[in-house]
């Protein structure tokens, strides 16, 4: 049994460490101070070809996999979570391509995706509850040579910054009447909704897709009509949340340097906090839960590149991972007293990020309902 | 966008990097003091920070005028991670000089080992060094290479051109940016002013996986291994140590006129003055 990354998958992380230190550190606090996401930030990401980590060789990318991709949204997530969760989302949109598109869809969407002319998504989330796949309103209705949609998503990464969106609406009744669709920004009755402000992933762009008669041509159905649902479920399970696992332990790692960085030097009683057994057991905790987070995350993502099934490990990374960031960024808080309530560290930040990735991806609830149903069948 | 030189012919490439501690970790390290070694096992190597603008500036080259970029190194065996590295940032080939009778080599006979894979690989226009190593730093390699390749080396270059058969390099010197000019082929070194290294890209990483590293021993160079390694080293280390210096501070006392008279009289016994 081999615990090291594989070598090239090593020099992606430490490359995305360098990259995430060098050219996302110092848009940080812009993107706090504005919550707007850098947009020149797409281009580079895609010059670096971190958008195309997933992506076939002839569509662009660089096709390194799911390891390599978990371990560079890691990496982002360490410096910015909300740079992370972009980069994870759009992920999902590229998953979607390359596992259900049509060879003409692939050729039209993918390149673009790869050189970062506009970051990816995937909307399902409608106002009726994400929990709810079912429950949903949007409806395409076929027209002679396409759909007719109308509808809205709530609570979309990259929203705002997709010129391409892919998205689910209810072409008919159940499980089968849903269909998945990829539809140009620029089509008349496709409009950007209102962006949302959260009290955490600052500068992530998440907002709303709004269909109003928008007609969409035949070609842009992903997969077959019906579809949608096995579409949703395969994105969301095996590469939404392994992103969400990713993000938020990127926060872990960033909240443990920060936990143990702050216990060594701040002085009570005459030495370092660090000598005191109450801190000693935090920073312990905070160790073990990243550690097995990160054994959680790299199984998930190893299983995927085999082509092994992975929805439920997966889930399970993205359940106790996004916990375990919260907790620890709660632990790191509490380690810095008062200072760590003040904006001008760091840690308040991974905090209030951590809080956003529990639900992002599907909440602990149905993550521990998906688990549950596994370890009970 | 740099034009394409036509008329010039593919140029053949050879950079020289070394494996060196992590700078970033460089508190971990440390030195033994029975048998005088860096203990290196809680650092692990990096690519030499001036070996990275080497092969920035082959990659430049490269890309503008054609040619084709090979990578050297003489390390242990885990250095093949280096090479895949430079592989990585766009380098075509890679070679690892490694044998047990290499260890402990001194600057020349360093020189020695990568001289002789220079020469096997065969045709070359130029070879690049950094200007000096994060580690020993003595800024011999390069000039050694050179001077047993019998070819001329331009060293601590900051800027570098392609100028028809030959190169135009800005060379830093203690009191002056000297241009020097230097026909193919020739050993240039640089600091760290020449560019900006890029990162490898993921494209890269994932195309230096299907390139192997070409490994070379002792016995594939046809050299004679009391040539290299600590046998062929004529450097022997006597001592190695952590300087103290100390400062010492003296408030003089008096009027302005005693004060001027005591400061130029310390000063005189340091040797500080005249
Ligand atoms: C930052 C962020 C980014 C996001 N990005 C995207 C995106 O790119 N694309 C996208 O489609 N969506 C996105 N979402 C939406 C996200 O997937 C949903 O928020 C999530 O699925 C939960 O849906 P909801 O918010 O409607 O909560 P609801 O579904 O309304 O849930 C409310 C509560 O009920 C609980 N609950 C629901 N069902 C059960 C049950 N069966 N048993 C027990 N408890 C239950 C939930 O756990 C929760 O506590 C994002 C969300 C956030 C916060
Ligand atoms: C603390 C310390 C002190 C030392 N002092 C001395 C000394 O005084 N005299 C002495 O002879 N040796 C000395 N050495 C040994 C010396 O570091 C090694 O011999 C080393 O192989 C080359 O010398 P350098 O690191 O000084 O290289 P430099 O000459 O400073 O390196 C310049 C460039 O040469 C190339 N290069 C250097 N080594 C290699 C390699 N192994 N493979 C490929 N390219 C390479 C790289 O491009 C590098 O940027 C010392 C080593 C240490 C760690």
């Amino acid at each position: 049994m081999d615990f090291d990354l594989p070598k090239e998958v090593a020099l992606v992380k430490r490359t995305v460490r360098d990259f995430a230190e060098k050219r996302i550190a110092p848009l940080v606090p812009e993107m706090e101070a504005t919550q707007k996401f850098p947009v020149s930030l797409i281009k580079e990401m895609g010059e670096l070809g971190i958008l195309g980590l997933i992506t076939p060789p002839e569509y662009g990318g660089s096709g390194l996999g799911y390891l390599a991709r978990m371990v560079a949204v890691e990496e982002v997530s360490r410096i910015s979570a909300a740079v992370g969760v972009s980069l994870q989302v759009h992920h999902m949109g590229v998953a979607t391509l390359v596992d259900f598109a049509s060879e003409e869809q692939k050729q039209k969407y993918l390149p673009p995706l790869s050189r970062g002319e506009y970051l990816g998504t995937c909307a399902i989330t409608e106002p009726t509850g994400g929990s709810d796949l079912l429950g949903m309103c949007s409806s395409a209705v076929s027209r002679c040579d396409g759909y007719l949609i109308n509808g809205r998503k709530c609570f979309i990464t990259n929203s705002h910054l997709c010129k391409a969106p892919i998205f689910v609406a209810k072409t008919g009744e159940g499980p089968k009447g849903i269909s998945a669709f990829v539809v140009d920004a620029d089509t008349e009755g496709f409009a950007y909704g209102r962006e949302e402000h959260k009290m955490g992933l600052w500068g992530a762009n998440t907002g709303e897709l709004i269909f109003n008669n928008c007609r969409v041509p035949k070609e842009n159905l992903i997969g077959d009509e019906g579809d949608g649902m096995k579409v949703a479920l395969k994105i969301i399970s095996e590469v939404g949340r392994a992103g969400m696992a990713a993000t938020a332990l990127g926060i872990l790692q960033a909240s443990f340097e920060e936990a143990v960085k702050f216990a060594k030097e701040r002085t009570l009683y005459g030495k370092p906090i660090s000598n005191l057994q109450a801190i000693q057991w935090n920073i312990a905790d905070i160790s073990a839960q990243l550690d097995s987070s990160r054994m959680l995350c790299y199984r998930a993502a190893w299983l995927k590149d085999a082509g092994r099934d992975c929805s439920i490990e997966t889930t399970m990374a993205k359940t106790y991972v996004t916990e375990s960031a919260l907790q620890c960024s709660k632990k790191a808080l509490e380690i810095h007293g008062g200072c760590g309530t003040m904006m001008e560290y760091n840690i308040q930040r991974f905090f209030r990020d951590a809080m956003v990735c529990i639900s992002a991806g599907g909440t602990s609830e149905i993550g521990k309902l998906v688990i549950s149903r596994a370890a009970l069948s | 966008m740099a034009q394409k030189k036509s008329k010039l012919h593919e140029l053949e490439i050879i950079v020289c990097i070394k494996p060196v501690p992590d700078p970033r970790k460089w508190d971990k390290l440390k030195l033994d003091p029975e048998t005088m070694l860096l203990n290196r096992s809680q650092v692990p190597p990096v690519i030499n920070a001036l070996d990275l603008n080497a092969i920035e500036q082959a990659m430049q080259i490269k890309e503008t005028n054609g040619g084709k970029v090979t990578v050297v190194t003489m390390a242990p065996p885990d250095a093949a991670d280096q090479l895949q590295e430079a592989l990585a940032l766009g380098c075509d080939q890679a070679y690892l000089l490694s044998d047990i009778a290499f260890a402990g080599a001194d600057t020349l006979a360093t020189a020695r080992c990568l001289a002789a894979a220079i020469k096997k690989i065969g045709r070359i226009d130029l070879v690049f060094c950094g200007a000096y190593s994060l580690d020993g730093s003595t800024s011999q390699v390069g000039p050694q290479v050179a001077e047993l390749l019998e070819i001329p080396d331009l060293t601590h270059v900051v800027k570098l051109q392609i100028e028809g058969e030959g190169v135009k390099a800005e060379c830093k010197t203690e009191s002056a940016d000297v241009i020097f000019e230097s026909q193919f082929p020739a050993l240039i070194t640089f600091d760290r002013e020449v560019n900006q290294p890029r990162l490898p890209g993921m494209v890269g990483i994932r195309r230096a996986k299907d390139i192997s590293v070409v490994k070379w021993n002792a016995a594939d160079l046809g050299i004679n291994t009391d040539q290299v390694g600590l046998k062929g080293s004529p450097t022997q280390m006597l001592n190695v140590f952590t300087p103290t210096i100390g400062r010492k501070g003296e408030i003089l006392q008096g009027s302005a006129l005693e004060l001027t008279s005591q400061l130029l009289s310390k000063l005189r016994t340091e040797k500080l003055l005249q």
